[in-house]
């Protein structure tokens, strides 16, 4: 593989940027596999990267219906952290923060990861008070948190509304400083260039049709390409896992909806910082292009659509504008919808299933972007050494039958409440 | 935008509506022994259809009844609304 660097780059300039070699190859399905993942998203891409990586297994296959990072790694607001209070949660994000600082120098691809710091607003003395607590279970667990006043947050942030009369007035807000964004789309082309290197097949327009299984154990799949043997099968299809569980006759804790985001024109710096509203579901931040980046809540119903509905957009930047009221004299430059895997208890599953060579990843709700390297690490190694990771161990599927859900913000199951 | 025609009220935006999830899950019958299997099917275990889809709605900016809609969860077609004792 070309290694890219200042130097390979000015090299290519002299030569007219003719002689780069392709990225990735486009292979035809070979007839067996060790292992083939369903998904050629970020989480599929991660995982076999750190299948091959991590545990030699090389001869691996991704399928993916459409085009690698056409899916949800290409359409979310590319925010990192770990800000969770609950330790499978924080422990889980925190090794994958670990595994964002490195990315760009193991990937030899600029991810552009800019920790800038994140910060939840809080907009009452039971909301510092919350924070306090999320931020000592944080701290806990190593990750680092930063409870901060209003007069705190002004200096930060000034641009924020800080009048008196407002209806939600600003109380002050807890910060991850190692928060921040990466470039979504360097994600998943880094890791697909990796993984190919390593001789990973990425098989695009390949969509997978059914499943061989004979006496509980896989056998493998059927796909718009042809069938494929494989010994070990996973699944990273996100907000399409309800449609392949049908297939295998499994029924899941998931429902699909869509979840909307919306960039702004192109403006001068005025946000140094991830920002979100406590007194609804509304975040931002400033891309490098200088766009503002905004995503709130979930269009409310079972939806594949892939794209939004306007009342629920409305909805959502009314909040902004009550955050930051110079939002309203911008003009939208660009509206997307991505369709999202909600599980019951708004954690994700990552475990093995009834099915001998099985393995589900899943339910990532509005957070699958930041889990992309942890969610590949960990599921790697649930499929190569057939038994879940520690860090994983409690995003297991049975949980919803002994009752042990993480459930973070207390939602219950009504996934599309907010 | 949505357009639910509701069978009380006739056609009306999304707006006046709050949805109220998968409209065919049943909750076990009382006074029965209930396995561990029929509540995790009543509480967490959804289909998710990709396609045809009969959800519940509450009108609650309305007439704030309950209603049973069938809509397709791709192209949002809306087929058939029914009050919610009844089936589709």
């Amino acid at each position: 593989m070309q290694k890219y660097s200042a130097f390979s780059l000015f090299k290519n300039a002299l030569k007219g940027h003719k002689d780069w070699q392709v990225a990735w190859k486009d292979p035809t399905p070979k007839e067996e596999y060790d292992v083939v993942i369903i998904g050629g998203g970020g989480h599929g891409l991660a995982t076999a990267y750190y299948l091959a990586k991590e545990h030699n297994i090389t001869n691996v296959a991704i399928v993916e219906k459409g085009w690698i990072g056409g899916g949800n790694v290409g359409r979310n607001t590319t925010i990192l952290r770990s800000n969770y209070m609950h330790d499978e949660n924080g422990l889980f994000y925190e090794k994958g923060m670990e595994l964002w600082r490195n990315m760009s120098q193991e990937l030899n691809f600029n991810v552009m990861y800019s920790p800038r710091g994140i910060i939840n607003l809080a907009h009452s003395d039971a909301q510092m008070n919350a924070y306090a607590r999320r931020g000592n279970s944080m701290r806990l667990n190593g990750i680092d948190a930063i409870l901060l006043g209003r007069e705190e947050i002004k200096k930060l942030v000034p641009i924020l509304d800080f009048s008196e009369n407002v209806r939600f007035p600003i109380f002050g807000g807890l910060m991850q400083p190692s928060g921040g964004t990466a470039r979504h789309d360097a994600v998943a082309w880094g890791y697909a260039r990796q993984a190919d290197s390593m001789g990973v097949d990425i098989i695009q327009h390949c969509e997978v049709t059914g499943f061989e299984v004979v006496n509980g154990k896989i056998k493998g799949i059927k796909t718009s390409r042809g069938n494929i043997k494989a010994k070990k099968v996973g699944l990273c299809v996100a907000g399409s896992t309800s449609v392949l569980a049908e297939m295998l006759n499994m029924t899941l804790p998931l429902e699909t909806h869509l979840l909307q985001a919306c960039v702004s024109e192109p403006i001068k710096p005025i946000l140094d910082h991830v920002v979100t509203f406590g007194a609804g579901h509304f975040y931002c931040s400033q891309s490098d292009k200088g766009e503002m980046v905004m995503g709130g809540d979930l269009d409310g119903y079972n939806s594949y659509a892939q794209r939004g509905n306007l009342p629920t957009l409305q909805h959502v930047l009314t909040e902004g504008i009550a955050m930051l009221p110079f939002l309203s004299k911008l003009k939208m430059l660009r509206t997307w919808g991505g369709i999202m895997d909600m599980s019951m208890d708004g954690s994700p599953i990552i475990d093995k299933t009834h099915i001998e060579g099985l393995y589900l990843n899943c339910g990532w709700c509005y957070g699958g972007f930041k889990a992309t390297p942890i969610s590949g690490w960990t599921f790697a190694h649930t499929i190569a050494q057939d038994k879940v990771h520690d860090l994983n161990a409690g995003f297991n599927l049975n949980r919803f039958n002994t009752g042990h859900l993480i459930d973070e913000k207390g939602l219950g199951t009504k996934t599309w409440i907010s | 935008m949505l357009y639910i025609k509701c069978p009380y009220c006739g056609l009306r935006s999304q707006n006046e509506f709050a949805y109220g999830g998968d409209g065919t899950v049943k909750r076990p019958t009382l006074n029965k022994e209930v396995s561990d299997k029929e509540w995790d099917n009543f509480v967490y275990n959804r289909k998710s259809p990709r396609g045809k889809h009969v959800e519940l709605w509450h009108h609650i900016s309305g007439c704030r009844q309950w209603i049973k809609v069938q809509r397709d969860t791709v192209t949002h077609e809306i087929f058939k609304t029914v009050s919610a004792d009844k089936e589709i």
